[in-house]
């Protein structure tokens, strides 16, 4: 079973609508100017956005290790159980500081 | 239009040259008669591929001006503007055998190992298998099994040049008009070459294939459909 | 140039992976500048105020625009894959490209 190619394209799914939320959001609150204070105002105990980067947050981290490994088998000589060991480790990696980031502005 | 026409060609292997011949420009020329009058009147010592030369056997495929392409079918005055060389080079992924030839092996191992022939199944069927034309699956194998194996579709993907495992989108069509023959009785095998690592999910969408392939057949929609399918047979 | 990588298909799949390479990159340092905010507002609005020079807002709209980039010819693959979409001129390529261009004006215009 492709697992890889399917937990690829199953988090391409959520990644579409979670990027184009995320697009428009930024888009509209950089206008004049961004400071940590606005930020902080709208992220501050919002359960909602919390929840939704969180999801957001294990997306990317299943989405783009899988992409480089693709990247890294097809244009380096690297590939094999390394290579995954290392994808793996990106991926937690990814998961560790992504939500460690979405605590940092919800509380 | 000039009278001479400048044409190199590859000679050697994978290690060679290009070797400069002046041949005279003809009308309707195509590259085939390039190479053939190269071959007769010139240097009968370079190698190059030819059978039916009507565009119906795949035989003589090669790279003609960076393109794969057959080259009985390609007029000269096609590929060539102005005062412009002819360059000609064997097909890419392929092992060069010689010159213009190349080990076509590899292509055909692949069709193997994704299951690309028919499997009638250890009973033999009792009676004529009814299957409408008009049918979503027959329909589907209709658009991809005209494919005749002349490999100008592997020569032009990207991703069989970055991964010498990849099945490549010829054999992967042919799996695909199998996976729609209604009385094939090989499809577990099938599914499986296909929905491994070097079957289906490694096609990137670069579309080359169906860029190039003379027969218009288009693997990057039959590759698509495998993909769509895989999902599928993920679920049983 | 090969003749296979100047045809859309190839165009735009280098495309979506060199951005996919940019964003993965960026990802684990824009984690680790949203964290600063454990430290309290104060630390972020600091780290912000390092990221207002030029040179970083010509990269956040780089970046920007690389997402945007990914995703829209994500959407065209998955378009290819599951819809059964086919593309016949280049008309599909170039929406998704005038689309990726949209994005990075608008943001360009919102941050002045």
């Amino acid at each position: 079973m492709p697992i890889l190619f399917i937990a690829q394209r199953a988090t391409a799914f959520v990644l579409a609508f979670a990027v184009a939320v995320h697009l428009a959001t930024i888009l509209y609150a950089v206008r004049g100017g961004l400071t940590a204070a606005e930020i902080l105002a709208r992220t501050h105990g919002n359960v909602a956005f919390a929840l939704f980067y969180g999801v957001f947050v294990v997306a990317v981290a299943i989405h783009a290790p899988i992409g480089l490994r693709n990247v890294l088998r097809e244009w380096t000589p690297w590939r094999g159980r390394s290579l995954d060991v290392v994808l793996l480790l990106f991926s937690l990696l990814l998961l560790a500081l992504g939500l460690r980031a979405v605590i940092a502005v919800y509380s | 239009m000039s009278e001479v026409l400048g044409v190199d060609v590859w000679r050697g292997a994978e290690q060679g040259a290009f070797q400069a011949f002046a041949i005279p420009r003809r009308q309707h020329q195509t590259v085939l008669d390039v190479v053939t009058e190269i071959q007769r009147e010139h240097d009968s010592t370079l190698s190059y591929r030819f059978a039916c030369r009507v565009g119906m056997c795949g035989s003589c495929a090669m790279v003609v001006n960076g393109r794969p392409r057959w080259t009985c079918r390609t007029r000269v005055n096609e590929v060539v503007k102005g005062g412009e060389r002819l360059r000609l080079e064997p097909l890419r992924n392929f092992t060069v055998v010689k010159d213009l030839a190349v080990e076509m092996t590899g292509f055909f191992d692949k069709w193997k190992q994704v299951h690309g022939y028919f499997e009638p199944g250890a009973q033999p069927a009792k009676d004529f298998a009814v299957v409408p034309p008009q049918t979503k699956e027959r329909k589907f194998a209709d658009a991809g099994i005209e494919c005749i194996g002349c490999g100008v579709c592997y020569s032009a993907c990207d991703v069989v040049a970055w991964d010498e495992d990849y099945l490549g989108p010829a054999a992967l069509n042919r799996a695909w008009t199998l996976v729609n023959d209604v009385r094939d009785r090989g499809q577990a095998a099938r599914r499986n070459a296909v929905s491994g690592s070097d079957g289906c999910q490694a096609c990137h969408t670069h579309m080359s294939c169906t860029r190039f392939c003379p027969k218009g057949i288009e693997p990057t929609y039959a590759i698509a459909g495998l993909k769509r399918a895989m999902f599928g047979w993920g679920a049983r | 140039m090969r003749a296979s990588h100047t045809q859309r298909g190839f165009v735009a799949a280098i495309l979506h992976r060199l951005s996919g390479i940019a964003l993965a990159v960026f990802l684990p340092l824009h984690f680790l500048a949203l964290a600063t905010a454990l430290k309290g507002a104060d630390a972020l609005e600091r780290f912000l105020a390092l990221t207002r020079q030029p040179v970083v807002a010509v990269l956040e709209w780089a970046i920007v625009v690389a997402l945007a980039t990914h995703m829209v010819l994500g959407l065209r693959v998955l378009a290819v894959e599951f819809l059964d979409f086919r593309e016949k001129t280049a008309a599909a390529l170039s929406a998704c490209l005038v689309a990726v261009f949209a994005v990075g004006l608008i943001f360009i215009l919102n941050l002045g």
